[in-house]
């Protein structure tokens, strides 16, 4: 239990996807222009990282290894993202067509956003049974999702103060997220995740 | 009695020993009085003399329009000279229409309304008449129709009558020598206003930092019962109605409610001396005590002003200007609005009016916000002035509302503690007047859609109309159709 | 081999088969973008955006035959929320924030023939037949219709009058006061 726990924490903070990895970070910077919108794309990765890690896990356990075709990985996972992210995307539409028209073409995008793949694959690297691969993957979106909150309020911020004009919009934003980066550095060697 | 703590507040230096120890004197009749229709919060009166008229001091010269108005009265004896568009006491210097009265010097009164005898055994509503019909409005400053004001008993549970006494913005005295002088005249006509309000407690506020007048008043007051004269700590902004009650009583009241909605209602101590005025010897508002301080001004002083008179005569007669266009305001340096020339008429609202030097404005250039907070602390009403102003410098409006930058009083402690310098309630006052055309805009574009509607239907049913008597006109023009069955009528 | 294009396709065919139940039980109706996009419009059918009311000009957006910028008296705020809805987007650097105007009547000139009072979707024109006619600036939306019809030219298009009633301060200008 306790290392599940573990597990969960160093994946969502000690090796944050976004700030630590450096993935998904095409999302990360589209979507953090408005608090709503973050918490919205959060969720939206949230359910389908989840989601793709364990399908995937799945299916590199009863499909790939079975009948030896770990040459298909990249290609099936890549096929199971896809699935997800059009189911997501016909859910959100259904449920909340604001959310649809304010996310836009990034809700499609999530199924390029590396990050959503790199889960999959690191599952299989690091060789997780079905619950951490679970946790893993709810993880890691916690974990993204969390900071992609945490940066839209920034940006917020930031578009309301005195940015020379060559910085305003994503240039500081990028500084700032170097920042961030640089803090959540400091959780490097807390665990052993 | 206990007093609550308000939240926020500055403390300006007082600066009104300038004009404190001076008594209030009369000022000379001048030959010309210009008084304006709109002196008042509500609907503009409309004259009922012409140009020509003779007219009696305190003569009615323009009626109330509507519930929310006040009656304007001619100030002194003479003839109406003109009814112009003049120049008006506002910052934005536009005109309004005034009425020019040229006085004859004999200063006589007209036929007054008889005094109401025996006013704390009257009606109410008799009260409530004859203060309207004599044209009092608040006096400190916001001009709110008094006899609206006292006739809040019928849509509230009132229980508590509260006098402003406190006077907070500094160099005004206006209130202080009132207290100093005519307190015998001020209680008689808190009384009144208490009876015709039906209230149970009075309670008359004074800041500390006028212990005469408290004397003054306490020594007035005495063997009044439920009536207490109370001295209040002194921190600016303590005369705003809603944080003397919260002072006073600890309540506070709503955003965008009234005091009358918790029980209390608050009323200038100059208004209650125009009461008395009004109720014992039917005698309409037609001047004020106005004072004229700042260091501009070569001697300040506090004045009794005919309404009407120019500005410019009335810093003639304490000196003139000591230099050349000094600041010019009219109500205190804090919340007073700047005045666009000398040549404009002292009205029922003008507390005060103030020339300020270089020396006393200090205006020093705006920085950019460090972000200290300074201007939260002090904030009053509780609001976040340096996220508001972010805000309204990047023209987002609508997220500056919902900080609720509507419900800020523009007191102005926010810009004056502001270390930066930055123009804080500046920005807050032009944010809430575009909010306010914003408004407007929308609901014009409401009213013009139904009348576009309503003239679309009453187009399409005359169409109707008139295609529906066409084809009866035809019908019956037509000759009628021949019978198959029966022989052809027979041909005479 | 056989065995991996086998499985591929296995899965393509579930996935799909998958989607397509999904996509029946999450079908979405269509919004009512026209009526959507007609209570944006001001609805004072003044005819100025080319096409003969509100109603026609919100079908020729819902086409996308029309741009958002088309109403000029909902100004740059109106062009923005339009295009938010179309979900397209719109430059507004160079559309003009129009002063809204209001008709104004000379008298000495106006004969009294009516034209402009039948052409008047607000009824914002009062007057008789041989009689002055005037202008109530509170319902008048500077259409500029009557103007056009005016056979003496009577009428001109004014700025809205600021009056006391509808001054307020202007934006703090950070020049004044910057050092």
């Amino acid at each position: 239990m306790q290392e599940y726990l573990l597990l969960l924490v160093a994946t969502a903070v000690v090796n944050n996807v976004v700030l630590v990895k450096f993935l998904g970070l095409c999302p990360f910077m589209g979507t953090s222009n408005k608090v709503d919108t973050a918490i919205g794309m959060g969720m939206a990765t949230t359910f389908v990282l989840t989601l793709s890690a364990v399908l995937a896990w799945a299916i590199e356990s009863f499909l790939l290894v079975p009948f030896e075709l770990a040459f298909l990985r990249t290609l099936t996972f890549i096929l199971v993202i896809a699935a997800v992210v059009q189911f997501t995307e016909m859910a959100v539409r259904r449920i909340s067509p604001v959310l649809y028209q304010t996310l836009g073409i990034f809700l499609p995008l999530i199924t390029t956003n590396c990050a959503v793949l790199g889960v999959a694959l690191l599952n299989v690297q690091e060789g997780h049974t079905f619950v951490e691969s679970m946790l893993y993957g709810f993880g890691s979106a916690l974990g993204f999702s969390v900071i992609l909150v945490v940066f839209a309020g920034l940006r917020e911020r930031l578009a309301l103060a005195e940015v020379p004009a060559a910085f305003a919009g994503a240039p500081i934003g990028f500084v700032t997220a170097g920042l961030l980066s640089l803090a959540f550095m400091g959780f490097a060697g807390m665990s052993a995740g | 009695m206990k007093l609550f703590r308000i939240r926020g507040g500055v403390h300006p230096e007082y600066r009104k020993e300038l004009a404190s120890e001076k008594a209030i004197v009369a000022m000379p009749l001048p030959r010309l009085l210009r008084v304006p229709l709109q002196q008042h919060v509500g609907a503009p009166a409309e004259p009922v003399v012409a140009i020509g008229d003779t007219v009696g001091k305190g003569q009615l010269i323009a009626r109330a329009q509507g519930a929310v108005s006040a009656p304007v009265h001619a100030p002194t004896s003479g003839a109406v000279v003109d009814i112009a568009n003049l120049t008006a006491p506002h910052p934005s210097g536009l005109p309004q229409r005034t009425i020019v009265i040229e006085s004859d010097g004999r200063d006589a009164w007209a036929e007054l309304p008889p005094p109401i005898e025996d006013p704390l055994s009257a009606s109410p509503r008799e009260i409530a008449r004859r203060v309207g019909e004599c044209g009092i409005v608040g006096l400190g400053g916001a001009t709110f129709p008094a006899a609206v004001k006292l006739d809040l008993r019928s849509r509230h549970e009132l229980d508590i009558l509260v006098m402003n006494g406190a006077e907070c913005e500094p160099y005004l005295t206006c209130d202080d020598r009132l207290m100093r002088e005519r307190a015998p005249e001020i209680i008689d006509g808190v009384r009144i206003m208490a009876h015709a309000l039906g209230v149970d407690r009075v309670i008359i506020a004074i800041e500390s930092n006028k212990p005469q007048a408290l004397e003054s008043m306490t020594r007035a007051a005495a063997g009044v019962a439920n009536l207490s004269v109370i001295g209040i700590p002194t921190r600016y902004p303590m005369g705003s109605e809603r944080h003397l009650v919260q002072a006073l009583t600890g309540r506070e009241t709503p955003a965008r409610q009234l005091t009358a909605d918790i029980g209390v209602v608050v009323h200038n101590v100059g208004t209650a001396h125009a009461v008395h005025q009004a109720v014992r010897y039917g005698r309409p508002l037609i001047s004020r005590v106005v004072t004229v301080s700042g260091h501009g001004v070569c001697e300040p002083g506090n004045v009794e002003v005919p309404l009407g008179t120019m500005v410019s005569e009335l810093i003639a007669f304490r000196g003139g200007l000591t230099e050349e266009a000094p600041r010019l305001l009219t109500g205190g340096p804090m919340m007073g609005q700047p005045l666009p020339s000398l040549d404009v008429p002292v009205i029922k609202g003008t507390s005060g009016i103030l020339a300020l030097t270089k020396e006393e404005t200090r205006i020093q250039p705006a920085q950019a916000c460090i972000r200290c907070g300074s201007c939260v602390s002090a904030c009053p009403v509780g609001l976040v002035p340096v996220d508001m102003v972010a805000l309204v410098r990047k023209d987002n409006l609508d997220e500056a509302a919902a900080a609720g930058v509507m419900d800020c009083i523009s007191c102005g402690s926010c810009a004056y503690i502001c270390p930066a310098h930055i123009p804080l309630v500046q920005y807050f006052n032009y944010a809430k007047g575009r909010l306010n055309a914003i408004q407007r805009d929308e609901q014009k574009r409401d009213r013009v859609k139904r009348l576009v509607e309503a003239r679309a239907a009453r187009m399409a049913k005359l169409a109707e109309a008139k295609r529906a008597a066409m084809a009866a006109r035809k019908a019956a023009a037509a000759p009628p159709k021949p019978d198959p069955d029966s022989p052809p009528a027979a041909a005479q | 081999m056989l065995t991996a294009v086998g499985s591929l396709a296995m899965l393509g065919v579930t996935f799909g088969t998958l989607l397509g139940i999904a996509s029946r039980y999450l079908r979405v109706d269509e919004n009512p973008l026209e009526a959507e996009l007609e209570a944006l419009l001001p609805g004072s059918q003044c005819g100025q955006c080319g096409f003969a009311g509100c109603k026609q000009a919100a079908s020729a957006l819902a086409a996308g035959q029309a741009k958002p910028t088309l109403c000029p008296p909902g100004g740059r705020a109106l062009a923005a929320a339009l295009a938010e809805r179309l979900g397209v987007s719109v430059d507004l650097s160079d559309t003009e924030e129009l002063e809204p105007e209001v008709a104004f009547v000379n008298e000495d000139i106006c004969i009294g023939c009516m034209r402009c009072l039948q052409d008047c979707s607000s009824d914002a024109l009062v007057g008789g037949p041989k009689q002055i006619h005037t202008v109530i600036t509170d319902i008048c939306h500077g259409c500029g219709k009557c103007a056009k019809v005016c056979p003496t030219e009577a009428i001109e298009m004014r700025p809205v009058p600021i009056t006391l009633a509808n001054w307020h301060w202007h934006k703090p200008d950070p020049r004044q006061y910057m050092n």
